[in-house]
């Protein structure tokens, strides 16, 4: 097969190609000669680069400069907002998430139910994967010992929007911070902060095609959190010596955003109704307030790993989308969560577009899939 | 591929041959976040890896296929059944019967493929007709023929052994070396991987409720007291803790084991050699002898790595009995009875009674 073909690669929610024009400034700031916190002039050189690009990546998400603490990734963003607000906001001991977040934030709560004594609650979310409003004012009602409320903006697996506005007022009604896991909707859909008025928000550099190992966690300027990493402080709440050309390739991912995903969506949607036409096929997750580069759908009677090997060998990159442990797709907690049965939940695939998706690729993969199902189904 | 040089070599020869060779893991363990100790334990996270290191390096595609609910089911629940059940089960044979050869090979074929192919040391000939069979391995130290002595003929047809003509393991550990594969020097994998401590009696006692019972010699004279008697395997002889010496100072061995009633019989090592077994779940690697009715000489193995001895053997009311012509010592219900006219495997039986070759001497008697 030809790993070097992008058409047939649909996997962007797993990691985005890195364009070429971010390859570039990448590699030009590897050569950067200094550390961004020493004083001389190698030092400021780097340290002018590290923060512009903060400022380019904090404008893309409606917050200062000042709020944008940039991590070795986002699941470091991540549990950088989970545990430094629990522990900022120590002795209160509830967290409230769903069953359907990302596992960086079930393993971060779950950690600390083990360690630090927290109290999850975990939030119903309906057949979509959205989480219920409902189910959410009333685990507010008695809000004093609740340290965080914290669920993902867009679901990576199934692709759903969640109201974040409804959730951000419900929250800050009841006096309690939120945490926004944005990393699979960064880029995607339009992030405002400060419009929002959300106190956390996380994001990832690979996930919109810069490099891996760079994420960010916006911390707005009322709020805190203790810090994970000891060591310096060079940034607020973070200790490290800071990546100022992880940083410029971010913010030059940044510079390709564009607002206008409506070729994408076509072409999601052009994937979804020939998926529809296959017998035996389940869309998941929101048809309306949905990623625009995201398809999910179970296939009946078929192992998602049959599935995705079959693909992989006629050349097409999927993902079961749900979490590998040693090579192994799990049955998707997203989907237990949503309440799809164990056996419908198994035969699961995820198709993430992007810019290099063409319709080509999609008449070909849906042209491919009769055959793979049938073949799959025997397998099973 | 389990992340050993066996397979590794395996499917580099695959290659060599010119096949279209793909690579596959099987992920068996619950406990997959493990990391390998010495030569113990299998399908770690580590195996896994060395697995796909070898795949990269051979250049084909490589991919974790998870059984472990088969496995759990039809090889380590079953390996506890058998015990519960007083019995010694193989359980690499069996995961050879219903794993490798059965579901891993099943969703292979389904999905394209045309043969699994192993690192298991034994070789599929095919006869004048053309139909499989299975035979010992060049390589008599290394010969895996036993533990793959269920396979049928419909599995054989789909089966290869690529090391299976090579005289000796040192020579897979060269080539492997001379390849370029990282897992050259990596040690042979032993004992149940399931069992990653090598404490089968403790892993058992955790699984099947052992209670106190009695030891009893062959008269049924009571001479200690066992914590369990689902955790004794025939023919084994430490554990036993009796305390005291047997009347003619020899050490004392299981004899049998009685799980209705919860006692173990011990006796000389003498009394364990077998005259005669029988067996059912029977099973023939290719074609079967004609007249199953009619005795027909063989050689009959109980183990992996035991001796051959001569025998007939015969169906008669769809039991396999194998009479000796030489006593043999060890002999365990539950165990597979594989049997081979020369280098051939010709099939197998579950082990469900076995006959002593040396009479009770009661106290009276």
């Amino acid at each position: 097969m030809d790993t070097a073909d992008p058409s047939t690669y649909f996997d962007y929610a797993a990691t985005m190609p890195m364009p070429a024009a971010v390859r570039e400034v990448y590699l030009d700031a590897l050569g950067l000669i200094g550390n961004p916190s020493s004083i001389h002039g190698h030092g400021q050189a780097a340290r002018d680069l590290l923060e512009t690009s903060r400022e380019r990546i904090a404008a893309s998400l409606g917050a200062d400069a000042v709020e944008v603490v940039l991590t070795g990734g986002g699941t470091e963003a991540v549990n950088l907002a989970i545990k430094g607000t629990f522990w900022a906001r120590a002795p209160r001991r509830r967290i409230l998430t769903t069953r359907a977040e990302h596992h960086a934030t079930l393993d971060s709560v779950a950690w600390l139910e083990r360690h630090e004594g927290a109290v999850i609650d975990f939030v119903d979310v309906d057949a979509d994967g959205r989480l219920s409003l409902t189910a959410l004012a009333r685990a507010l009602e008695d809000p004093d010992d609740i340290a965080l409320v914290t669920v993902l903006w867009a679901n990576n697996e199934v692709g759903t929007l969640q109201p974040v506005d409804e959730i951000v007022r419900l929250a800050h009604a009841a006096g309690v911070p939120v945490h926004l896991d944005a990393i699979a909707a960064y880029g995607s859909v339009p992030l405002d902060v400060h419009e929002l008025g959300v106190d956390l928000l996380s994001v990832s550099a690979h996930k919109i095609g810069g490099p891996v190992g760079v994420g960010a966690l916006v911390v707005s300027r009322t709020a805190t959190v203790e810090p994970l990493l000891h060591g310096g402080d060079q940034q607020r709440a973070r200790s490290g010596t800071q990546d100022a050309a992880g940083a410029a390739a971010f913010a030059a991912a940044v510079g390709l955003l564009t607002p206008d995903h409506s070729a994408l969506a076509a072409l999601r949607d052009r994937l979804l109704d020939g998926l529809l036409a296959l017998p035996g096929v389940t869309v998941r997750g929101s048809r309306a307030d949905r990623l625009p580069g995201n398809v999910h759908a179970t296939f009946a009677g078929t192992d998602g790993d049959a599935l995705l090997y079959l693909l992989d060998r006629a050349g097409f990159s999927v993902s079961t989308g749900s979490a590998c442990q040693a090579g192994v797709a799990e049955v998707s907690h997203v989907l237990l969560a949503m309440g799809v049965p164990a056996d419908e939940a198994r035969g699961a695939l995820r198709f993430t577009l992007g810019v290099d998706t063409t319709s080509a690729a999609i008449d070909a993969l849906l042209a491919l899939l009769p055959g793979v199902l049938e073949r799959a189904r025997a397998a099973s | 591929m389990s992340g050993g040089v066996d397979s590794a070599v395996a499917a580099a020869r695959a290659v060599d041959a010119g096949h279209e060779v793909v690579g596959v893991h099987l992920a068996l363990s619950r406990q997959r976040g493990t990391l390998r100790t010495g030569s113990r334990g299998c399908c770690t996270i580590e195996d896994s890896m060395d697995a796909r290191r070898a795949a990269n390096l051979l250049g084909m595609p490589f991919y974790v296929w998870d059984f472990s609910e088969r496995f759990a089911e039809d090889v380590v629940d079953d390996f506890v059944a058998e015990y519960a059940a007083g019995r010694t089960p193989n359980p690499c044979l069996r995961c050879n019967e219903k794993i490798k050869f059965a579901a891993l090979m099943e969703k292979a074929l389904a999905l394209g493929f045309d043969a699994v192919a192993t690192g298991h040391y034994a070789s599929v000939v095919r006869d004048a007709d053309g139909n499989p069979e299975l035979h010992r391995a060049a390589t008599w130290a290394k010969d895996q023929s036993y533990v793959l002595g269920v396979l049928t003929a419909s599995q054989l047809e789909h089966a290869m052994f690529p090391l299976g003509d090579t005289p000796s393991k040192d020579l897979i550990r060269a080539e492997a070396a001379a390849r370029g594969l990282t897992v050259a020097q990596k040690p042979d994998s032993h004992d149940i991987c399931f069992i990653p401590d090598g404490d089968t009696r403790g892993w058992l006692a955790s699984r099947v409720d052992l209670e106190e019972g009695a030891i009893l010699d062959r008269s049924g004279q009571r001479v200690g007291t066992h914590p369990g008697a689902l955790a004794f395997t025939v023919g084994q002889r430490r554990g036993l803790d009796i305390g005291y010496p047997a009347a003619d100072g020899k050490p004392r061995y299981v004899l049998e084991i009685r799980p209705k009633t919860n006692e173990v019989v011990v006796g000389p090592r003498e009394a364990l050699a077998i005259a005669e077994l029988a067996g059912s779940r029977i099973s023939w690697a290719g074609m079967p002898p004609a007249d199953l009715a009619k005795p027909f000489d063989c050689e009959v193995q109980v183990r992996a790595h035991g001796d051959p001895v001569p025998a007939t053997a015969r169906v008669v009311d769809g039991e396999l009995v194998v009479t000796l012509r030489e006593p043999l010592v060890g002999v365990a219900p539950g165990q597979s009875a594989v049997i081979y006219v020369g280098t051939r495997v010709l099939g197998q039986c579950t082990i469900d009674r076995t006959v002593s070759a040396v009479p009770v001497l009661t106290a009276a008697g």
